[in-house]
C-alpha cells in the first residue's frame, strides 16, 4: 500500500491543531490536511476540566470545540488514538511514524503537541489516588475519585491546583492545598493578588500551607495513598492526592527532528520553527518575550494557542502574520475570577487597587501600563486590555486613586 | 429541538437546530458559523461572543447581569440595549426561532 500523504500533518489535536486547521481553511488553502491526535476524542477544550467539569456543570458534549460534521465538511481529516513518535524531516517535507510503525509523508508539518504534566519528584508519586490533570481522561478520574469523598490535598498553589481545590471544596469535601513557595501563584503575579487568593480560599474553607514541601506520599498496604509527608514531618490525610506542579512543553519528537528547542520548541513571532517546512503553535513553544529583549517565554494558555496558530497558518501559506492581541488569561476559582491583560513579567513597579470584593494590580515597565491582573473586576480587565492593545497608559502617581474608576484615569492619559 | 437564526456580519443567515442546555455560543461556534470568536469557550471572560438579540426576544432570554454587563462594556463592537454575551444565554425549547445577529468586531 502507497504510504498516506498529507499537504498539511498537524501533529496533536488541541486548541492549537485545530486553530492552525481552521485557520488554513478560513485563508483559502484548499490542499489536504491530516490532524493526528494521540487522544482518542476529537478536538476539545481543556479549560473546564479543572473547574465546570469536575463539579458537573460542564458534560462531555460542551468541552467539544466542533461538531464532528463541521471538520468533515472542512475537509480536516482527523486521526484519533494516533500517537507520532518520530518525524523525519527533508527540504521537500519529510515523514512523521506513529507508534504502531505505519507513516504518513507530508509537505508542511505542524507541531501542537502541548505540554504534560510535570510529576513530583518523591517517594509515593505513583500510588494510586495520586493524579494529575492534563487531559478529559485525567478529569474523568478525579471526577470519581472526588466523588468518593476526601479528603483531597492538592500539592501546588498555581492556577490548576487552586481551581481544582476551590471546585471540590465548593462540593463539601475538606482540602488542603500546600504550596512549596512563600505565597500563591508565584510564578505569575505580583504578591498583594497572591494574598488576595488566599485570604478567599481560606474564607472558603480550604486550608492552605506556604513554604510547605512535600518529601513523601504515604500508601496503604495494598497501595492507595493515605497520606502528604511535609518536610517539617506533618502527615496530612488524603483520599486522593493531585498533583498541580506545572507543565512541561511535549518537544520529544521536536528534539529528536533536530530542531531548537529550550524549555520548548523555539518559535519566532510567525510560528517559524528552524526548519522551513516545520511550524509550531501552542503549549509545545516558546516565543520571543513581548517586552524583555532576547528572552524566550513559553505562555500557556488558550488565548496564546489561538494567537500562535493563526500566525502559524499564515506562515505556512506564505502571508505575513497578523498583528498579534494583547496575550490574556483567565482563572476560575469557585466563586473567583481571576483575569489577567498582558504580560506582567519584567515589570519594574506595580500600583494596587483593592476594594471589598475585588482587586486590580497594574503593571508598569518605564512608566507605561503593560499589564493588570484582576480578581472580579471584569471592567478593569477589558479597559486595561484595550488600553494595552491601543498603547494607552495611565499616570503611575494617580493610579491607585480609588475615587477614579481605571477606565477614566486612562482617558486622562499619563 | 430548538432552532436559532443567526445573522452573521458578513450577511449570510444560519439556521441551526440547538441543544436544550447548550449556549447559543456554543451551538454557532461548533458547526463553524462565522462571527463569533468565543475565546474563552464560554467562560464568561473574553467578551469576544457578543451578539445583538432582536427586540422581539429580549425578554425570552433576558438581560446581561452585572459581571456580563461590565464585560460588554468594553466589547470591540459597541454595546446596544439588546446586547448579550452569547455564551450567557441558555437554549431552551422557549427560545425557539431565537434570532440574534452577531457583532461585526469582537
Ligand atoms: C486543566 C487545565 C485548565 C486550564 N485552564 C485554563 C484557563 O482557565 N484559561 C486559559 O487560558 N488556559 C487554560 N489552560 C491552558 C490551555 O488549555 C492550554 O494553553 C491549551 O490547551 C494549549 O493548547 P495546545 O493545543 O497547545 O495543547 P493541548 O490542548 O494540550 O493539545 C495538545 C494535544 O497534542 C497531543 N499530542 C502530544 N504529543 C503528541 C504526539 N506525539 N502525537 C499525537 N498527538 C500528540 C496531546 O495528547 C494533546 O491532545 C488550562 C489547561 C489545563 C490542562
Ligand atoms: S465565549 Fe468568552 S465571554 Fe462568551
Amino acid at each position: 500500500m502507497a504510504q498516506p500523504h498529507a499537504d498539511v500533518l498537524i501533529v496533536g489535536g488541541g486548541e492549537a491543531g485545530l486553530g492552525v486547521a481552521d485557520e488554513l481553511r478560513a485563508l483559502g488553502f484548499a490542499g489536504t490536511i491530516t490532524m493526528a491526535g494521540e487522544e482518542p476524542r476529537l478536538p476539545y477544550q481543556r479549560p473546564p476540566l479543572s473547574k465546570g467539569y469536575l463539579s458537573g456543570d460542564s458534560d462531555d458534549e460542551s468541552l467539544e470545540l466542533r461538531a464532528p460534521e463541521y471538520l468533515r465538511e472542512q475537509g480536516i481529516d482527523v486521526w484519533l488514538g494516533r500517537r507520532v513518535a518520530s518525524v523525519d524531516l527533508t527540504d521537500q517535507g519529510g515523514s512523521a511514524v506513529f507508534d504502531d510503525s505505519t507513516s504518513v509523508a507530508f509537505d508542511r508539518l505542524v507541531l501542537a503537541t502541548g505540554a504534560v504534566a510535570r510529576e513530583l519528584p518523591v517517594p509515593g508519586a505513583e500510588l494510586a489516588g495520586v493524579h494529575s490533570l492534563r487531559s478529559v481522561a485525567d478529569a474523568a478520574l478525579i471526577r470519581d475519585a472526588l466523588r468518593a469523598g476526601g479528603p483531597l490535598v492538592v500539592i501546588g498553589g498555581g492556577f490548576i491546583g487552586l481551581e481544582i481545590a476551590a471546585t471540590a471544596r465548593a462540593r463539601g469535601l475538606s482540602v488542603t492545598v500546600v504550596e512549596a513557595a512563600g505565597r500563591l501563584l508565584e510564578r505569575v503575579c505580583a504578591e498583594p493578588l497572591s494574598d488576595f487568593c488566599l485570604r478567599t480560599h481560606r474564607a472558603a474553607g480550604i486550608d492552605i500551607r506556604l513554604d510547605a514541601a512535600v518529601v513523601e506520599l504515604v500508601g496503604t498496604d495494598v497501595g492507595a495513598v493515605s497520606g502528604v509527608r511535609l518536610a517539617d514531618g506533618t502527615l496530612l490525610p488524603a483520599e486522593v492526592v493531585i498533583v498541580g506542579v506545572g507543565a512541561v512543553p511535549a518537544t520529544g519528537i521536536a528534539e529528536k527532528a533536530g530542531l531548537e528547542c529550550r524549555r520548548g520548541i523555539v518559535v519566532d513571532p510567525a510560528g517559524r520553527t528552524t526548519h522551513p517546512r516545520v511550524v509550531a503553535a501552542g503549549d509545545c513553544t516558546e516565543q520571543p518575550h513581548p517586552h524583555l529583549e532576547g528572552e524566550l517565554l513559553a505562555i500557556e494558555s488558550v488565548n496564546n494557542a489561538v494567537e500562535q496558530s493563526k500566525a502559524a497558518a499564515h506562515t505556512l501559506l506564505g502571508l505575513d502574520p497578523p498583528a498579534r492581541g494583547v496575550p490574556w488569561f483567565w482563572s476560575d476559582q469557585g466563586g473567583m475570577k481571576i483575569q489577567i491583560a498582558g504580560v506582567s513579567h519584567g515589570h519594574d513597579g506595580y500600583v494596587v487597587r483593592e476594594e471589598a470584593e475585588r482587586i486590580t494590580v497594574l503593571y508598569f515597565r518605564g512608566g507605561t501600563l503593560i499589564a493588570a491582573d484582576v480578581a472580579n473586576n471584569p471592567r478593569d480587565f477589558m479597559a486595561v486590555k484595550r488600553a494595552v492593545a491601543e498603547r494607552r497608559t495611565v499616570d503611575r502617581e494617580r493610579a491607585g486613586d480609588l475615587t477614579r474608576s481605571v477606565k477614566d484615569l486612562l482617558r486622562e492619559g499619563a | 429541538m430548538p432552532t436559532i437564526i443567526f445573522h452573521s456580519p458578513d450577511g449570510s443567515s444560519h439556521k441551526v437546530d440547538a441543544r436544550v442546555g447548550a449556549s447559543a455560543m456554543e451551538t454557532a461556534v461548533k458547526v463553524g458559523v462565522p462571527g463569533i470568536v468565543a475565546e474563552c469557550g464560554g467562560a464568561l471572560s473574553c467578551a469576544t461572543c457578543h451578539v445583538f438579540v432582536d427586540s422581539a426576544w429580549i425578554a425570552a432570554t433576558g438581560i446581561a447581569d452585572e459581571f456580563e454587563d461590565e464585560m460588554l462594556d468594553d466589547a470591540e463592537t459597541p454595546r446596544t440595549p439588546t446586547s448579550r454575551l452569547s455564551c450567557q444565554i441558555r437554549v431552551t425549547d422557549d427560545l425557539d426561532g431565537l434570532e440574534l445577529t452577531i457583532a461585526p468586531e469582537q
